[in-house]
């Protein structure tokens, strides 16, 4: 039986989903569960539940676990083609002595995975079927087939969806939005939840924006006016530019989320 | 389409109420909605039939209560009701809100027999 939510037995749990804990891990199956009706007397019941509470169950869990690793866990969201994946290679190849992982979301194929495990560091292909972005739940069955270190850093690839992936807690530490230059600086006024939910907002390809004729500053101001919090890292995973600045990000999140290396017996 | 993930997060819940609440059907499902949440209501209403066939759910009634929205304006420093995720500050006309509240989706009350 999974250890995270107990499944796998086919006798436990509502639901239902591929479980193959020796590679990567697809869930496109539907629901399943079944009751009949009958008929008593009517009544009110005060539920009082969020609607995304069994969700949030598993994002508990999952936090839980990765804080008592004293892991920083990211969830990079964005639109697809924003080059997520390319900057979390390039981030693997600038932190190459820190401990990480990596969740890679995408609604099929394991390309993301493959390239990031050409780095040399560990990751884990979730493919969501028809789903259009992560759960907590599919997190957790991702970590049991992760080596995660103490102290490490865990980033998780949501799928490539500007609105979906703003509900849903997967347990993460933040939430970090990359945003490409040449998506227009009106993305977040568009798809503002996305950029509210984050703590960062990476405005990636800035070696494009000569070319795209964007306003920078405009990518700016409506960053802010969506999220007056927000903080703005602008880079260029092709030329390096700004990487050292993200990284930096990265190794303060990390101190913050570090706790000490428990002694041997 | 996320609003098919929120209907079998009201399912799980309903399922776990029936068990434990000892009834057989549903008649009405009353939800709080927040303006600011990621719920769009027509998608919810659509995907509400689907996900609920075959469950104790099936054929209820799905009432959507609006919550309104509120935020902090980072220009006059004050918490306002919004109606609109980039409206202005109705105070100073400022146009940096962060939301303090509106994001609920929750299931306020079920009627069942």
């Amino acid at each position: 039986m999974c250890a995270v939510c107990g499944c796998g037995t086919g006798t436990v749990g509502n639901h239902t989903h591929a479980h193959r804990h020796d590679t990567d891990i697809h869930f496109g199956n539907g629901a399943a569960g079944v009751s009949l009706a009958g008929a008593s007397q009517a009544r009110l019941i005060e539920v009082e539940i969020d609607i995304l509470s069994q969700n949030n169950r598993y994002a508990a869990q999952n936090r839980t676990r990765l804080r008592a690793l004293g892991a920083f866990t990211v969830n990079m969201v964005s639109s697809p083609g924003s080059g997520k994946t390319t900057l979390l290679c390039k981030t693997i190849e600038a932190l190459r002595k820190q401990p990480l992982a990596v969740i890679e979301g995408d609604q099929q194929t394991a390309r993301d995975a493959d390239r990031i495990r050409a780095t040399g560091a560990p990751a884990v292909q979730v493919n969501t079927g028809k789903g259009c972005h992560l759960d907590a739940h599919m997190v957790g069955h991702a970590l049991e087939q992760l080596p995660l270190a103490q102290n490490a850093m865990l980033f998780i690839e949501n799928v490539g969806n500007l609105v979906c992936p703003a509900a849903f807690d997967l347990g993460e530490d933040c939430k970090v939005t990359v945003l490409s230059v040449t998506e227009g600086e009106d993305k977040p006024l568009k798809y503002p939840d996305i950029f509210t939910a984050s703590r960062l907002a990476i405005l990636s390809k800035i070696d494009l924006a000569p070319h795209c004729d964007v306003d920078l500053n405009l990518f700016h101001r409506n960053l802010i006016r969506v999220n007056p919090g927000i903080e703005i890292i602008w880079l260029s995973a092709r030329t390096g530019e700004g990487m050292a600045d993200w990284i930096t990000w990265l190794d303060a999140r990390l101190a913050e989320a570090a706790r000490p290396q428990k002694e041997g017996p | 389409m996320h609003e098919i993930s929120f209907c079998e997060g009201i399912r799980t819940v309903i399922e776990d109420q029936a068990k434990t609440q000892s009834f057989d059907r549903v008649t009405t499902i009353r939800l709080e909605i927040g303006r600011f949440s990621c719920v769009e209501k027509s998608a919810l209403d659509f995907a509400f039939d689907a996900v609920m066939k075959g469950s104790v759910a099936e054929g209820a009634a799905l009432i959507m209560i609006d919550v309104p929205g509120r935020a902090m304006c980072y220009d006059c420093l004050q918490e306002v009701e919004l109606n609109d995720r980039l409206a202005q500050c109705p105070d100073c006309g400022g146009e940096k809100l962060m939301p303090v509240s509106g994001d609920v989706m929750r299931i306020k009350n079920i009627e069942v027999e």
